[in-house]
């Protein structure tokens, strides 16, 4: 292009960025457009439905934080009370004491206390749980289930993909809403959604 | 022994009674007792997940610092106001938010968005992948400058910048075009977020990430070192949507706030090599027109080999996809349905799902691949055409000046300037 042709040039330069410009524009307003379809105004969280967990263990291996954001909690309501209780003693134990030789949970992170004859309360110590399930399988092999996995949501990062969400054999993983953010055995029954009356301490 | 039979019996027990002893509290195994000792039932705490408002806040922090960051870029030309923005940045996004949600993993959220008929995109991830875009098509990548926690980390440990020969640049240059192609290719197919899964900074914001994680993120910094943002510059895949918003903007930012009087003072000042020198057309004009006609003509070609070998590598790709590995597991080693260990097999062989149902699964998805392949070879086919293309066309160009696509707006060269505001 020669000298004299020169702002003509510029004009067409700047006539094909705007162009663009605009086509650019457009297309973000088209992705927006779609995406508004099927938004929502809620957040997402991560949650484990408890009847699709297979106890598998991965939970307390495969979660970015250590130990683990996902915990074992009890579903009271479900609970047995039992003194033979699978999820806090081992298979064939020597007593039915809290000795640490009998109980199941590798960090002692279940505490028994005894209630009236013949039974007894147990209670998660969240500090100490590492979300391995072993209790979980135990309880619910042997007894109701009352015991189970959750994303507990004052330690999960909510990370955009769950790192445990990912590996989970059973796909017991999936996005709830925030402002439902459990599923608890009792108020969330199989194949329901969740009711979230426990919700409350 | 009788151990065993136990557990045989009580599972088998399970299984027959898991419909009913779920389906109401009454129908429970050992039901509840009736104490006389008025003792209370403890309640099952649930804590709450962070507040919804300050997840709006947060959408809300990032246009402020966007509007900050570019403000500070073209009225006030203060590289010392970006950067501080960028510690902001780094420290809110960063360290206190964690690193997520980011804008460039929501790339991921709007892709499942589309895909997905039973994903709903929260409002403020489509919020945080769209306000960085609009902005750049308006300002150019003031988000890359003072917006990103990721490319502030690496901003403040480039501290003796080596300038990477150009053909090295050009070349690294088209990870992020694979990258992208590659994060939507396993996104479009449910199987990962690999972005997020291969972020190297998440960790260090967290203090806490796997081993080899950490090890990529402190790389990463070392290498920062002496190539400047490398993550920013050859890996990243928001970077490639902003690169195209940025070269088609508005009004993006001058290295020179008058007419440029040459001195040349600027030419070192960027560690991105994002600045372009004057040229004058070398060579005869009939030769170079021939050669850019010949790489017009190649384009196709380039499309097909890129869609041909995408399609190619449709079955490594797919078996990233957890059905497909599971599928090809017990399709290859058969005998890995007996083995306990693998929890895998073990969970999907107690699912009841047949076997000839998952390969029928993974087939699907091993198909979607299949055309993704080709959509994702295409893709880069274009890339490397036009790249090529972009290399033989010539533009006179007279003054220094930013290269739209790739310059950051980090504001540096803007201090070596010697001309002052008319």
């Amino acid at each position: 292009m020669s000298d004299k042709k020169e702002p003509k040039s510029i004009e067409r330069r700047r006539f094909i960025r705007s162009g663009m410009q605009m086509a650019l524009a457009v297309s973000l307003g088209g992705i927006a457009g779609v995406s508004l379809l099927k938004s929502t105004s809620k957040e997402l969280v991560w949650q484990i439905d408890p009847f699709k967990c297979v106890q598998c263990g991965r939970c307390a291996n495969e979660c970015v934080m250590t130990p683990s954001a996902v915990k074992c909690v009890h579903a009271f309501d479900l609970c047995g009370y039992c003194d033979l209780c699978g999820g806090f003693l081992k298979p064939d134990p020597n007593a039915r004491t809290t000795a640490a030789e009998n109980q199941l949970c590798p960090t002692a992170a279940i505490k028994r206390r005894y209630i009236e004859e013949p039974y007894f309360e147990y209670i998660i110590e969240e500090d100490l749980c590492i979300g391995c399930a072993k209790c979980v399988a135990g309880c619910t092999s042997f007894g109701n289930g009352s015991l189970h996995l959750q994303v507990r949501h004052d330690r999960c990062k909510n990370c955009n993909e769950c790192a445990i969400a990912r590996v989970c054999p059973a796909d017991a993983f999936q996005r709830v809403p925030a402002d439902t953010p459990y599923l608890i055995k009792g108020g969330f029954t199989k194949g329901g959604s969740s009711k979230d009356q426990l919700k409350k301490g | 022994m009788s151990q065993l039979k136990r557990y045989f019996l009580l599972i088998s027990v399970m299984l027959f009674g898991a419909i009913q002893s779920f389906a109401a509290d009454a129908k429970q195994r050992f039901p509840k007792p009736e104490f006389d000792s008025g003792y209370v039932q403890p309640f099952t705490t649930a804590p709450s997940p962070r507040f919804l408002l300050l997840q709006y806040f947060d959408v809300l922090v990032l246009l402020g610092v966007l509007s900050l960051v570019t403000w500070f870029v073209l009225k006030k030309r203060s590289r010392k106001g970006v950067f501080w923005t960028s510690v902001f940045s780094l420290l809110y996004f960063g360290f206190y938010r964690e690193g997520c949600i980011c804008s460039i993993g929501s790339i991921q959220n709007v892709v499942l968005g589309i895909f997905d008929p039973t994903y709903a995109i929260p409002l403020t991830a489509l919020l945080f992948f769209l306000l960085p875009l609009i902005f750049t098509l308006f300002f150019g990548r003031t988000f890359c400058a003072g917006a990103c926690p990721l490319g502030a980390i690496q901003d403040i440990v480039a501290i003796r910048p080596i300038e990477l020969p150009k053909w090295i640049q050009k070349v690294l240059g088209l990870i992020p075009y694979l990258y992208l192609g590659l994060a939507v290719l396993y996104v479009a197919t449910k199987s990962e977020f690999i972005i997020c899964r291969y972020d190297p900074f998440v960790g260090l914001f967290r203090f806490d990430a796997p081993y080899n994680m950490l090890i990529l993120g402190i790389l990463f910094l070392a290498i920062g070192v002496f190539v400047a943002r490398p993550y920013c510059r050859f890996f990243c895949p928001y970077g490639v949507l902003l690169g195209w918003m940025s070269k088609f903007s508005s009004h993006h930012m001058t290295i020179t706030p008058a007419a440029c009087i040459q001195c040349k003072l600027c030419s070192n000042s960027c560690p991105f090599g994002a600045i372009d020198e004057p040229v004058v057309e070398t060579g005869k004009r009939r030769s170079n027109v021939n050669r850019l006609m010949t790489y017009f003509v190649l384009l196709p070609l380039w499309i097909g080999i890129g869609g041909f070998a995408g399609s190619m590598m449709h079955v490594p790709l797919s078996r990233f996809n957890q059905t497909v590995y599971l599928a090809e597991q017990i399709v290859e080693h058969p005998e890995v349905k007996n083995d306990p260990k693998n929890i895998d097999v073990r969970t999907f062989m107690s699912s009841g799902k047949s076997t000839e149902q998952l390969i029928q699964e993974a087939d699907a998805i091993r198909r979607q691949f299949y055309w993704g392949g080709w959509i994702l070879g295409g893709f880069m086919g274009v890339v490397i055409g036009t790249s090529l293309i972009g290399l033989s066309t010539f533009r006179k160009r007279e003054d220094w000046e930013p290269n739209k696509t790739n310059c950051l707006s980090c504001a540096r060269c803007m201090d070596y300037c010697p001309v002052k505001k008319e």
